[in-house]
């Protein structure tokens, strides 16, 4: 479990994150929507500890992440950002043995082979396993980027708008995955999204923020409401159920 | 391009570069050695082997290690003011400390070579106008800037002559009693070889690091006193050698990829390789009299970067 306690960040006296509150169950996907600005990478950013907390308390598993050590925590929570776009040459197998390194610091044993080579099979990334990455379209990037994630073999999962520049068919392809990676291994996943419609279709919850705050936590049926997403993006947003989903329509 | 390639390349050309020379000393002569050619051998060329030996490896390494903190392909020793730092180093040691041993000249030159390599990662980190090609500019008028104050204040306590020598890197001078100081950058690059894993990660940002749990501030300090180290020890034996820390790793990851793990070997040999080469050739080319190294690879390697830069257009590298 999260736990976020009274959380705060404050960018130049602005609160960016702004008193927030919420805890996280086990073995869901969980999706932060909102519109720009409203503190969602940076509330993720801070359950990672890739920027530190101006105030407040956030614990997983009842440890406070700011006083476990970074190593540790690199077992039990992983984050992909958006600007993890690295321009290093490397392969795809490389990037993903990298995902072992909280464990092997580097030398790779034989349990980490195999952790590396089920996390390729995974994402399907085999045929490809021994190209740059720079030879590699967007869509197999991110792929690979999600491998060396699943490779980290952490409990946690973060990510930082993970459909960024992907194709609707790769969009689908990720999400599927990560459903998967919930229902078959029991992740627990934090994504920033964009796209409600993914993230109504895919999520167990959400939470939805604005300028730092939560407006609303709950539920994916309970939070894609009329009224509720009225408050989020003031825009009358209509919603259809399309084959028992909830398909909001803003266009 | 295989490793053992590259080996045999590095032994013959030491083999010519043994036995190249205004004394005659031939490959025949190993057998019934003169008391002079014993002489020879020991007390000058084996001692020149050594150091283009290791100048060559630890100034390719360097580079490679300071590309992958900085992120910036075109970033080295040369093109961040770590070399003309050093330089300061040597001439504040000759000024305040007269009768300096080598070692201190080295351990302030190091201190110099060390702040000026953070100073620029500094101004690297507050440049918004990341271009990769202008940071090295960037880099090299930060450099010429120190540079100029070394000079001012070299002419001033008539120290032009002794600057110059450490102005352009040369191996003629070398000699057993005057280098050994190098091997100081033996044991610093087998630290390199232990942290090639972690130069790597570094090399992928800070949040990539702080996510797979590396102290990235850590790392990128410990590779900087690598670099400030081994140039301190470097320069003040042998001289600059420029471009080495450029085109080396740029070359090997062209083929090797950024992993360091893969290209750490391939660099050290490659950059010993290519100072072999280019001191054989300076001692060829108006034999019996000797060019300086930092001339024939300014030529050559001012050719293989541009060459690199064009190619850079084509593929983006």
């Amino acid at each position: 479990m999260v736990d976020i306690k009274n959380v705060f960040k404050l960018y130049n006296q602005k609160k960016v994150v702004d008193d927030v509150s919420l805890s996280i169950e086990k073995g869901t996907i969980t999706s932060f929507i909102g519109p720009n600005g409203a503190g969602k990478s940076t509330l993720i950013s801070m359950i990672s500890r890739l920027i530190a907390k101006d105030n407040g308390e956030i614990t997983i598993d009842g440890q406070d992440i700011m006083k476990t050590k970074n190593n540790e925590l690199a077992k039990k929570i992983s984050i992909l950002k958006q600007s993890n776009s690295i321009n290093l040459k490397l392969t795809v197998r490389e990037l993903v043995g990298f995902g072992r390194f909280p464990y092997s610091q580097g030398k790779l044993t034989k349990e980490d082979q195999e952790k590396v080579d089920e996390a390729i099979d995974y994402m399907e990334l085999g045929e490809i396993q021994n190209k740059y990455l720079d030879e590699l379209s967007g869509g197999q990037r991110q792929r690979a980027h999600i491998a060396m994630v699943l490779a980290q073999d952490t409990e946690y999962i973060l990510l930082d708008e993970p459909l960024n520049n992907l194709d609707m068919r790769h969009s689908v392809q990720i999400m599927k995955t990560l459903r998967r990676l919930v229902d078959e291994l029991g992740k627990t996943i934090l994504i920033v999204i964009h796209d409600i419609n993914f993230a109504s279709c895919y999520s167990d919850h959400i939470v939805a923020l604005k300028d730092g705050k939560i407006i609303k936590h709950g539920r994916t049926c309970d939070v894609i409401d009329q009224c509720v997403l009225k408050d989020i993006y003031d825009m009358d947003i209509d919603i259809q159920n399309i084959d028992d989903k909830r398909i909001c329509v803003y266009f | 391009m295989k490793i053992r390639y590259l080996a045999l390349t590095l032994i013959i050309l030491s083999g010519m570069s043994v036995f190249i020379g205004v004394s005659n000393v031939t490959p025949l002569d190993l057998f019934q050695l003169t008391e002079d050619q014993a002489q020879i051998l020991l007390v000058s060329r084996l001692p020149r082997l050594v150091s283009i030996l290791i100048a060559g490896m630890s100034m390719s390494i360097c580079g490679l290690i300071m590309q992958q903190l900085s992120r910036n392909k075109f970033v080295s020793p040369t093109t961040a003011g770590t070399l003309d730092s050093a330089r300061l180093g040597i001439l504040v040691s000759l000024m305040i400390f007269t009768a300096a041993s080598p070692i201190q000249k080295m351990l302030v030159s190091f201190v110099f070579a060390l702040i000026g390599t953070l100073v620029f990662m500094k101004i690297l980190e507050k440049i918004k106008f990341k271009d990769a090609v202008f940071i090295p500019l960037v880099g090299l008028m930060f450099g010429n800037i120190i540079s100029s104050i070394s000079t001012f204040f070299a002419y001033r306590n008539d120290l032009i002559q002794n600057m110059s020598s450490w102005m352009q890197g040369d191996f003629s001078m070398i000699m057993s009693g005057n280098y050994e100081l190098l091997y100081v950058s033996i044991p610093i690059l087998a630290m390199a070889f232990f942290y090639a894993n972690k130069f790597t990660i570094a090399g992928m940002g800070e949040d990539f690091s702080k996510n797979l749990g590396l102290n990235y501030r850590q790392v990128v300090n410990l590779g900087l006193i690598i670099v400030a180290l081994v140039t301190a020890s470097v320069v003040l034996t042998v001289g600059v050698i420029p471009f080495l820390g450029l085109i080396i790793p740029n070359i090997v990851t062209i083929y090797r990829g950024d992993h360091l793990k893969k290209s750490l070997i391939h660099t050290a040999l490659l950059g010993a390789i290519f100072v072999l080469f280019c001191d054989v050739i300076g001692r060829v080319i108006i034999y019996p009299y000797e060019i300086p190294i930092s001339l024939t690879v300014g030529v050559i390697g001012s050719g293989i970067f541009i060459y690199l830069l064009v190619r850079r257009k084509k593929y983006g590298l």
